[in-house]
């Protein structure tokens, strides 16, 4: 910081003095920028010729701020801007996902025969979602996007904690109330699995497409036999509640060894 | 009177702006970009071709957008190809694709300061900038109106403003001049020019006119390959009147263009 200047310089600096030359100014105002002591002993100096003329720009301003048109209220949603259209356009998938764990939910109560479905389509249940928040189809302006510094996994993941946000809730509530017939943790747990491999294939072919692959994979491989058997298959018995966990675990750490691949079109 | 941060004040130790050697980026499985050396500095540069000559796929590659196949691509002194960390980079460009989406709701500013956001600006500096991105482009009586609601050539400007809110130091335009009206191009030409004095700006066109008025250098590329580079006075002195067109530039890029393809068939 540079020196005080002396009462006396605040002022002749306070009277504009011609006799003051502009070195000595220029340090002054300098000074006064980065030094709220002096800036209080130059308001003490002031004369009464410039408080007039500040008095008369604040009664200028004030007018102007009254005239002016108000300030614009808050947005709707109440949300940053952000993440309105996120929402907007991850809603439609979302319903549609709620109406058929619904319609899965109405069959495993009226075909008690059957496996339950809303168990063997939990895992299915955040892919259309994580397909659309991260795909050309679903951003408009994913050619943009995907050239700014903020795209990259953290963003992925940002959109994908969205959607599990609002798919999670839906299926704990199928949970609760017994429509599944099944434990909450077989219901979650291949749900985040499936979550974690869709990114972890997205960084290769795409996530759209790998959620449409893994969903493809899982109907024809999964569903389809243990309907047809009306069995429910190993992989969704409690005992293999462990065996997702540690599966969950790998694939969101093989995510995380691949993020330099999201931060361009491909993942798209 | 604003202050100068030590950013702006920094020497550049790096001689382009934009600095390509024998790049390769495909477009699907098309090899669009075919060993193109390309060297750019601080100025306009018009980028000129026919379709499918590379443009919008060499565009995307200095964008980060796409990945090269092949080749070194360096931005600011930082090399962007294979794995490299592109976010330094990435906050020095601008990028307005050829068909740029947006979202209909939103309004010009919204859509602005969004794009600032992304772009990685302080938040406080966030709304004064998309100001004066939006004044830039003449857009200030359309600030608040919804991005659906705009014309063509009013999106063409909103998408000029989110490309500059961050003061890019590498601004690339893939045809902006599409659907302005003739006063409105003498506007972005103005623009352009005043954008050129400190920063390295890459416009891709079809209209040879547009080039003369407002660029410094013009880059001529065929096939993915560079024909030629030089000032638009020196493309006007390549053709002469045996050639196709309406104004000493358009004869010369036609000019280049034949004895190019001339070249390429023997």
């Amino acid at each position: 910081m540079t020196t005080h200047p002396t009462l006396n310089e605040i002022a002749r600096y306070a009277d504009g003095d011609p006799g003051l030359d502009e070195a000595t100014v220029w340090s002054i105002e300098v000074h006064l920028e980065s030094c709220a002591d002096c800036r209080a002993r130059l308001a003490g100096s002031t004369t009464a010729e410039s408080r007039a003329l500040v008095a008369e720009v604040a009664a200028a301003v004030d007018r102007g701020i009254a005239a002016g048109p108000a300030p614009r209220s808050r947005s709707f949603f109440r949300t940053p801007v952000r993440q309105r259209w996120f929402v907007a356009a991850l809603l439609p998938w979302v319903a549609m996902t709620a109406g058929v764990l619904g319609t899965a939910a109405l069959l495993t109560y009226f075909l008690s025969e059957l496996p339950s479905i809303v168990l063997l389509l939990a895992p299915l249940a955040p892919l259309p979602g994580v397909a659309v928040a991260w795909s050309r189809l679903g951003d408009p302006a994913w050619e943009l996007i995907v050239g700014t510094p903020s795209a990259g996994l953290t963003m992925l993941l940002r959109r994908t904690a969205g959607v599990l946000a609002l798919v999670i809730p839906v299926l704990a509530a199928f949970a609760v109330l017994g429509a599944s017939r099944a434990d909450p943790a077989l219901m979650l747990l291949p749900c985040l699995a499936f979550t974690a491999a869709t990114l972890l294939l997205g960084s290769l072919v795409g996530v759209h497409r790998a959620a449409i692959g893994l969903m493809a994979a899982w109907a024809a491989a999964v569903v389809a036999p243990s309907l047809a058997t009306a069995e429910l298959p190993v992989l969704l018995q409690p005992p293999a509640t462990g065996g997702w966990v540690v599966v969950t675990v790998v694939l969101a750490a093989l995510t995380l060894l691949r993020a330099h691949s999201f931060r361009r079109l491909t993942s798209f | 009177m604003r202050a100068v941060s030590t950013a702006e004040t920094a020497t550049t130790i790096h001689p382009w702006a934009v600095h390509a050697e024998a790049l390769k980026v495909r477009a699907g499985r098309h090899l669009a970009v075919d060993g193109l050396d390309l060297s750019l500095g601080t100025g306009v540069h018009g980028l000129l071709g026919r379709n499918g000559a590379g443009k919008t796929t060499l565009m995307r590659a200095i964008a980060t957008v796409l990945k090269p196949a092949g080749g070194r691509l360096t931005l600011l002194g930082s090399s962007v190809d294979g794995r490299a960390d592109l976010r330094q980079a990435r906050r020095a460009l601008g990028y307005l694709p050829q068909h740029f989406g947006y979202y209909p709701r939103f309004t010009v500013r919204e859509f602005v300061s969004y794009m600032a956001w992304l772009k990685e600006m302080p938040k406080r500096d966030i709304p004064a900038a998309t100001q004066r991105a939006i004044d830039r482009v003449g857009l200030s009586a359309k600030a608040d109106a919804k991005l659906r609601t705009l014309s063509g050539g009013m999106l063409r400007r909103a998408g000029v403003a989110q490309a500059i809110v961050n003061d890019p130091q590498v601004l690339l335009l893939d045809e902006p001049t599409v659907g302005l009206d003739p006063e409105q191009r003498l506007d972005l030409r103005e623009l352009l020019r005043d954008l050129g004095t400190d920063a390295c700006v890459l416009v891709s066109t079809h209209l040879v006119e547009d080039v003369v008025a407002a660029c410094t250098e013009v880059v001529l590329i065929n096939e993915g390959q560079l024909v030629w580079q030089g000032t638009p006075a020196a493309l006007a002195e390549q053709g002469d009147e045996r050639h196709p067109g309406d104004s000493p530039a358009e004869r010369g890029y036609s000019a280049l263009l034949r004895s190019h393809l001339a070249e390429a068939t023997r």
